[in-house]
């Protein structure tokens, strides 16, 4: 099957080695994986700041790179999440547009969900001396039902233990644009999650979007913790952590 | 209550600056009443809890759809059974009857069960501006009323404040030994609470429901204070939105299900009180007299808008006990009645949305509040239509949004999208150093204040990926 990999803008930007890694993983799955050279962002900054018009036209422009897919796999469930249960949203009325985002979105998933519900991947590459905590981000968890399949793919990972902390639904406070025009708020936040991750006692915080990611590595490091790691469930099913 | 919803920001650096809040709110975070809730909805069964939403949903629905007849029909029942029923479109309004009634029956003192309806039409200053006293019953009330301040949590208003205050505020109101045992210190307000509900002439309660089918007032308490503020004093006042109203008991059955458990998880409050009517010939006790005020304030105006879903409130509580901002930095900061995501909604819907710029943005959109909501408001979709209305009216900063469309425009254009990430990844990596991090970022520093941004690794990736592509063997 072919797969449109929707490498989001932030990991494109930040860490590449996260879309390595999904490429990896898709590959291990035995997915042809296409990754569209146009591709930028899905709109949604602009959809959660109230500036539709903008979000439109990049879901339309997510449309018309995708849509030849047989899925669209993004390593992000706040990514997919838009593309699967917001766009819909943005073409309401319009019936052939509708139409059109709607079987996009039915065959749009987060990267853990597609490897562990449609793809049924057997074994993963990665391997990973140590324990692992692990992260419900809210989008992947509220919008798309991710939450046994990153646990059901991590215990594929030879070596890798893997300790649940309390909480672990709970928002890290990042919330996209939230956290810049709250900052403080937004770091306050991060305090608690940093404070249950590192509670638990494992070795790293291991979760499946980006901006959190951003946000709570922040905040740990700004709180003097230099030992625990924060990585991408992508990195570590395919063995990319860097280690 | 005075509005200050204009200053979030203010607000939430103070309460983030105050360390005894900060460490009341971690309390509550941490053993409060989410996890009593979720306790409550595994117990009856998650499957049928969610069964028991939509249920919840659908009778607020309908009662919604033909708000004009219930209201017709509650309003028949109730002057049928003895009741006065009387409608204001605003706070104002309210209290202007509230006054009327005072005056008509010489009224000298109120005491009062929680209404957040008589906060928002600030009725306890107008009984005070006109020599009524207001007494306050409900304990966490009591306690902000002392203290003169506003309500933190809509069920649990005082809820930002320790025992410890509590105490010092006990000893000097009550100028009696301080105490910290929690029993001795509610024996000690019962006791100064006491020849308060023997000696008023008016007792002031808000409804959580309306039953329209026989014209009652409805209020679940844990304290047992709301049955003696509407059965004691010899005139009984319930003040409260005129959404509140449902169509029969066989629906307050149901929606009572959802409010206990999702406001405190109990399956059931300590008590439930049916007002039907004034006192009877041969009634044991109950008012001589019963007025319902059932005020507008702004609800109306939100029927057929994209806001209606969030008349279907029944003010549990549960969205900002679930809810991280609301846990970081507390009620107080939300600048008026209603705090957390219900009030991020409600507040700009009734006092305007130019009033209370920051609430419809102070919200990560993680949907903690929409999932645990028992009668299934999107409150997400609910701020994400605010924020659109603001930036349709201009309301929002210029320079956030030339940053928006210009990002979306550079988005739209592939080779200057891909020439900007190229650079900007080369730039960020450069000020990352051999820490691999950022401590004070160029543009963006709010997010550098408490945190740092860790380093890009330099390139993006899909210059890397074509380079891949094009080094592999073919």
């Amino acid at each position: 099957m072919r797969v449109g990999l929707f490498v989001t803008c932030l990991v494109d930007l930040m860490r590449p080695s996260i879309g390595f890694a999904a490429v990896k993983l898709l590959e291990a799955a035995g997915c042809e994986v296409y990754v569209p050279p146009t591709q930028t962002c899905c709109g949604q900054p602009g959809y959660n700041s109230g500036e539709r018009k903008s979000a439109r036209a990049l879901a339309e422009k997510v449309l018309a790179e995708f849509e030849a897919c047989d899925y669209l796999v993004a390593p992000s469930g706040s990514c997919s999440g838009m593309i699967r249960t917001h766009y819909p949203d943005l073409f309401h009325g319009e019936a052939f547009m509708l139409d059109r985002v709607r079987r996009l979105g039915s065959r749009t998933y987060e990267l853990t969900d597609f490897l562990a519900s449609v793809a049924k991947i057997e074994r993963v590459p990665g391997k990973y001396a140590g324990s692992v905590t692990y992260h419900d981000a809210c989008a992947g968890l509220r919008e798309l039902g991710v939450k046994r399949q990153p646990r059901e793919l991590l215990r594929k990972v030879g070596g890798l233990l893997l300790k649940e902390m309390p909480e672990c639904e709970q928002c890290c406070g990042f919330g996209g644009t939230f956290s810049i025009k709250f900052g403080d708020v937004s770091a306050a936040i991060a305090d608690r999650k940093c404070e249950t991750i590192e509670a638990s006692g494992a070795s790293a915080v291991v979760l499946g979007d980006l901006g959190c990611m951003l946000n709570i590595e922040g905040r740990l490091r700004r709180r003097g913790n230099e030992h625990t790691k924060v990585l991408h469930v992508a990195e570590v099913l395919a063995g990319e952590t860097g280690d | 209550m005075q509005l200050r919803s204009m200053h979030f920001k203010a607000g939430a650096a103070r309460a983030l600056a105050n360390k005894t809040l900060q460490s009341n709110l971690r309390k509550f975070g941490a053993a409060g009443l989410a996890l009593l809730r979720a306790r409550a909805v595994e117990e009856y069964g998650v499957e049928a809890f969610e069964t028991l939403r939509t249920a919840g949903a659908e009778i607020r629905d309908r009662a919604l759809a033909m708000l004009d007849a219930y209201l017709e029909r509650f309003e028949r029942e109730a002057t049928q059974r003895g009741a006065t029923v009387l409608f204001a479109e605003s706070g104002v309004e309210a209290c202007d009857l509230v006054l009327e009634i005072c005056r008509r029956h010489g009224i000298k003192k109120a005491i009062k069960s929680k209404s957040m309806l008589s906060e928002e039409a600030s009725v306890n200053e107008a009984l005070i501006a006109n020599a009524v006293q207001p007494i306050e019953t409900d304990l966490g009330e009591y306690i902000i009323q002392l203290a003169e301040e506003p309500p933190s949590h809509i069920i649990a208003p005082a809820v930002h404040k320790s025992k410890n205050e509590v105490a010092d505020l006990f000893q000097r109101s009550h100028r009696k030994p301080r105490k910290t045992d929690i029993s001795q210190m509610t024996r000690e307000a019962r006791e100064a609470l006491r020849p308060h509900f023997l000696s008023a002439d008016l007792g002031i309660s808000g409804g959580n429901f309306l039953i329209a089918e026989t014209g009652s007032g409805v209020i679940v308490t844990n304290e047992g204070n709301g049955r003696m503020v509407t059965t004691l004093p010899r005139v009984h006042v319930c003040i409260t939105g005129i959404e509140k109203v449902i169509p029969t008991l066989d629906d307050f059955a149901t929606l009572n299900r959802l409010l206990s458990r999702s406001a405190t998880g109990q399956s059931v409050e300590n008590y439930i009180s049916v007002f039907t009517g004034p006192r009877r010939a041969g009634d044991a006790d109950g008012p001589e007299h019963l007025y319902f005020i059932l005020v507008d304030g702004g609800r109306t105006r939100l029927i057929g808008t994209d806001m209606e879903d969030m008349l279907r409130c029944i003010r549990c509580g549960a969205c900002m006990n679930h809810c991280p901002v609301y846990k970081t930095v507390g009620g107080h900061a939300y600048g008026w009645v209603y705090p957390g995501p219900m009030g991020a909604v409600l507040t700009p819907s009734y006092v305007g949305l130019e009033n209370a710029l920051d609430l419809p943005q102070a919200a990560t959109l993680c949907n903690q509040c929409g999932v645990v909501c028992p009668v299934r408001i999107p409150l997400p979709e609910l701020l994400r239509k605010l924020r659109e209305k603001q930036v349709e009216r201009g309301l929002r900063p210029k320079s956030e949004m030339r940053g928006l469309r210009v990002w979306s425009w550079v988005a739209q254009r592939p080779r200057l999208y891909a020439l900007a990430a190229r650079w900007g990844a080369r730039c960020l990596w450069l000020l990352g150093g051999t820490a691999r991090r950022i401590r004070r970022l160029p543009f963006g520093k709010s997010w550098t204040l408490a945190r740092d941004f860790p380093a890009p690794q330099g390139a993006t990736f899909r210059d890397l990926y074509r380079k891949r592509l094009r080094d592999a063997p073919k």
